[in-house]
């Protein structure tokens, strides 16, 4: 289900709290590695956040079902949608 | 007798595709380097059922054929040599049982570059566990080719592959997806400036950030087709990827279930303490602790006995053999110089161990995520953790374990400030000038020689840290890289892959820098041998007449004539020679000599002031009281005062005194360029450091 009281506020991955999960929407091509886009990370899939490290950063998170760990700089480039 | 297979293992990092590799060869496997780059080339053989022999390169891991590092060009670039020697006859894809999704991308990558590939499901023995199931027929069906479900664990599929390995030429070699219809107007543009090209094979050498050098010569002129890295490039690579796992999902649901609520329970209880921010740290401190005191305190005994056998081993060739300049080469030369190379074994051993375990494990993983915050300040990476604490024991496994970073600029990085740490060589050098110029004293429950060496500690990894801060404003990173880690499941560490990795390591560095180092020191044993003066040539009737009247023993006379020869050998002129150098710096020539025997190793320095001081046994007390009774010819005060040895501390903090780093820095880096550098820099640094707090002290 989509909480739509927050899809009109442009959310990233970064704005996701522990536990928290979110539809990635869009991001721009050229900022995101291909590397990351293979890993899952493609409008439409799911994405949670497993774990923030101090200074939350970087994220550990579970995209389209592959866990790994990204920086808070590329976390802010991502567009999702959270659901609750 | 025909001609051997080339089989190419590929797959994702954390697959178990070493394990695989290793079941597959056993020890018959040869690590080298590929030419001019640092990245492991691992390959070995294998007998196929049917008699054929089999050669199996192990690629090194990568997610995709759109390569970010070294290691993932050189696979696309293996892919893409249809006329080289190791092109693959057929590959071998290592999936992961429980990321099949995932690992699937980069097989249908390798396929519609039409090889012929068989994909491996490894770790088959955790299914059940995990609540998997997959139907291995629908799959073949599916993505065309043949599928083997293998356990490294238990050791099951490996005959299976095998055989199809010899049936390799019945597997299709159609594409599971077609550009042309990712978008007609780019793609048929592409076809038809080379016709006769693969479109996907051109599309990798197009679409990679940067050119691909080392392929077939007919691909490699579409290295110039059109501007790299650009928006339209990047669109089209998304939409790639996209319709590779809108290949996958097509059939994925159908072939493969996982039960979600059997799979998570152990990781995540484990990763809620291991990456916790505050247990996560204790954890990791306790690791290091336990790292730290494998390689500082478990490692001695094992070099001590190495040390007391190579020592004993060359009193009984001085003994044995007749007397000459053989039997003196072999003795003091060649022997001490394996000896310097076989104590290193126990602290790579031990260090390697550990890092295998880690590996393994899926721990090393956390560690990077726990720490690379902190160390990306400095330019350095969350992986450079492990090889700057295990410097404090010794540089030489540190260096090597940096081999873990993929991203090059942070590697190097972390290879040329790790010498700054402390090691344990540095502690024989502090302890002694410690306790001959730092009063004896308690200040404020302190004493103030602990609080000394403390600082040393303090100064060496303050140093690698502010250098690494320097060089990675210098440094030009040579591609664009960006952090993304994989999080693997936690695993058992597989006793055969651990063991493997040992060896490895601890023989490349015994047949890679081994050499120089042995080198070396018989170039430092034959200065110290030789010279051409009459002093030196007739040492002993000059010590015979001068002590006439002394009346020496036979040991003392020994001792006395050692060091009279020494003083008058090559070693002992160039001692002399440079003491207007280091004389700013508040030493003589005899500390100069000791400065230069102690490149061959740091604590060298103790024995060489013992021989200098002909003390016949380096009894550290005898060695400290004749120390702190000498005095500098020149100014008439005591040699080893305050500021000489603050002067002297300080150099040896700083200085790269020691040849074995040097060794294994080129063997790391493959070029001369970045020890050399690394010298200079450091050792005129502390000259710098050192003159300036002996001109401020005296």
């Amino acid at each position: 289900m989509i909480n739509f009281k927050h899809a009109t506020i442009k959310d990233t991955i970064s704005s996701l709290k522990r536990g928290e999960k979110g539809i990635i929407g869009n991001f721009s091509v050229d900022q995101i590695p291909v590397k990351l886009q293979e890993m899952g990370c493609l409008p439409g899939n799911e994405v949670q956040l497993i774990q923030l490290a101090p200074f939350s950063d970087p994220l550990y998170l579970n995209i389209n079902g592959n866990n790994l760990a990204i920086r808070r700089e590329t976390a802010v480039l991502i567009e999702i949608t959270k659901i609750v | 007798m025909s001609k051997p297979l080339n089989v190419a293992l590929i797959g994702n990092p954390n697959t178990g595709k070493t394990s695989i590799f290793n079941l597959l060869t056993g020890l018959s496997q040869k690590v080298g380097n590929y030419p001019g780059i640092t990245v492991e080339k691992k390959e070995g053989s294998c007998k196929l059922p049917n008699g054929t022999k089999a050669h199996i390169i192990d690629l090194p891991g990568t997610y995709s054929l759109n390569a970010s590092s070294a290691d993932e060009q050189l696979v696309v670039e293996n892919l893409l040599s249809r006329n080289k020697k190791d092109y693959p006859d057929v590959a071998v894809v290592v999936a992961d049982v429980e990321n099949l999704k995932r690992n699937l991308i980069l097989f249908t990558q390798i396929k519609d570059l039409q090889i012929p590939a068989i994909l491996v499901v490894n770790m088959a023995d955790q299914m059940e566990r995990r609540g998997i199931t997959l139907d291995v027929a629908m799959l073949e069906k599916k993505i065309q080719s043949k599928v083997v479900l293998v356990s490294s664990r238990k050791r099951t599929g490996i005959g299976e592959l095998k055989s199809l390995l010899e049936d390799y030429q019945n597997l299709p070699v159609s594409a599971t997806i077609h550009l042309a219809d990712i978008d007609p107007d780019y793609f048929d543009r592409l076809q038809q400036a080379y016709p006769t090209q693969n479109l996907y094979s051109l599309w990798l050498v197009v679409s990679q950030d940067v050119p691909l050098e080392k392929i077939d010569e007919d691909l490699r002129k579409a290295n110039t087709y059109s501007a790299r890295a650009t928006p339209e490039i990047k669109r089209l690579q998304q939409k790639e990827t996209i319709a590779r796992y809108l290949f996958i999902n097509r059939f994925l649901k159908d072939v493969y279930q996982a039960d979600a609520s059997k799979a998570t329970d152990w990781r995540s209880l484990l990763d809620r303490v291991l990456t916790h921010r505050v247990a996560g740290y204790i954890v990791f401190f306790l690791v290091m602790l336990l790292v730290f005191q494998a390689i500082y305190n478990w490692s001695s005994v094992p070099m001590d006995f190495i040390d007391e056998s190579f020592t004993r081993l060359s009193e009984w060739t001085n003994n044995h053999l007749p007397e000459g300049p053989f039997t003196s080469l072999l003795a003091e030369g060649i022997i001490p110089g394996i000896g310097g190379i076989v104590i290193f074994v126990p602290q790579i051993a031990f260090l390697f161990l550990f890092i295998s375990l880690l590996e393994e494990s899926g721990y090393m993983s956390r560690i990077v995520f726990l720490m690379d915050r902190v160390m990306r300040r400095f330019g350095l990476s969350g992986k450079s953790v492990v090889p700057l604490i295990s410097g404090t024991a010794c540089a030489i496994p540190a260096v090597m374990a940096a081999r873990n970073i993929e991203n090059w600029k942070e590697r190097l990085i972390t290879i040329l400030v790790t010498p700054f740490t402390t090691c344990s060589a540095r502690l024989p050098v502090y302890l002694i000038i410690i306790a001959l110029v730092i009063p004896d004293r308690t200040i404020a429950g302190f004493n103030l020689q602990g609080l000394t060496l403390m600082g040393l500690y303090a100064l060496g990894f303050g140093m690698a840290v502010f250098s690494a801060f320097i060089l990675d404003k210098i440094l030009k990173n040579k591609a664009r890289t960006f952090f993304v880690i994989e999080m693997p499941a936690y695993k058992l560490p597989l006793p055969k892959n651990v063991l493997y990795t040992v060896i490895e390591k601890t023989k490349s560095f015994i047949f890679g820098a081994g050499k120089i180092i042995l080198a070396i020191s018989i170039v430092l044993w034959f200065l110290a041998s030789n010279g051409y003066s009459d002093d030196f040539y007739q040492a002993e009737e000059i010590v015979r007449a001068q002590t006439e009247n002394a009346q020496l023993d036979e040991q003392e006379m020994t001792t006395a004539i050692a060091s009279y020869q020494l003083r008058h050998s090559y070693i002992g002129i160039i001692g002399h020679n440079i003491e207007p150098v280091i004389r700013p710096l508040g030493y003589d020539w005899k500390i100069g000599i000791a400065l230069v025997t102690s490149f061959a190793a740091r604590e060298v320095f103790v024995a060489t002031l013992a021989t200098i001081y002909s003390v016949g046994s380096d009894e550290e007390e005898t060695i400290k009281v004749r120390m702190s009774t000498d005095t500098n010819s020149r100014t008439g005060e005591k040699l080893f005062n305050f500021p000489t040895g603050i002067s002297l501390l300080l150099f040896y903090a700083f200085a790269l005194q020691c040849m074995s780093t040097l060794a294994v820095v080129k063997k790391e880096t493959n070029s001369w360029k970045w020890p050399l550098i690394q010298l200079v820099l450091m050792t005129g640094f502390a000259y710098l450091v050192s003159m300036i707090a002996y001109q401020l002290l005296k």
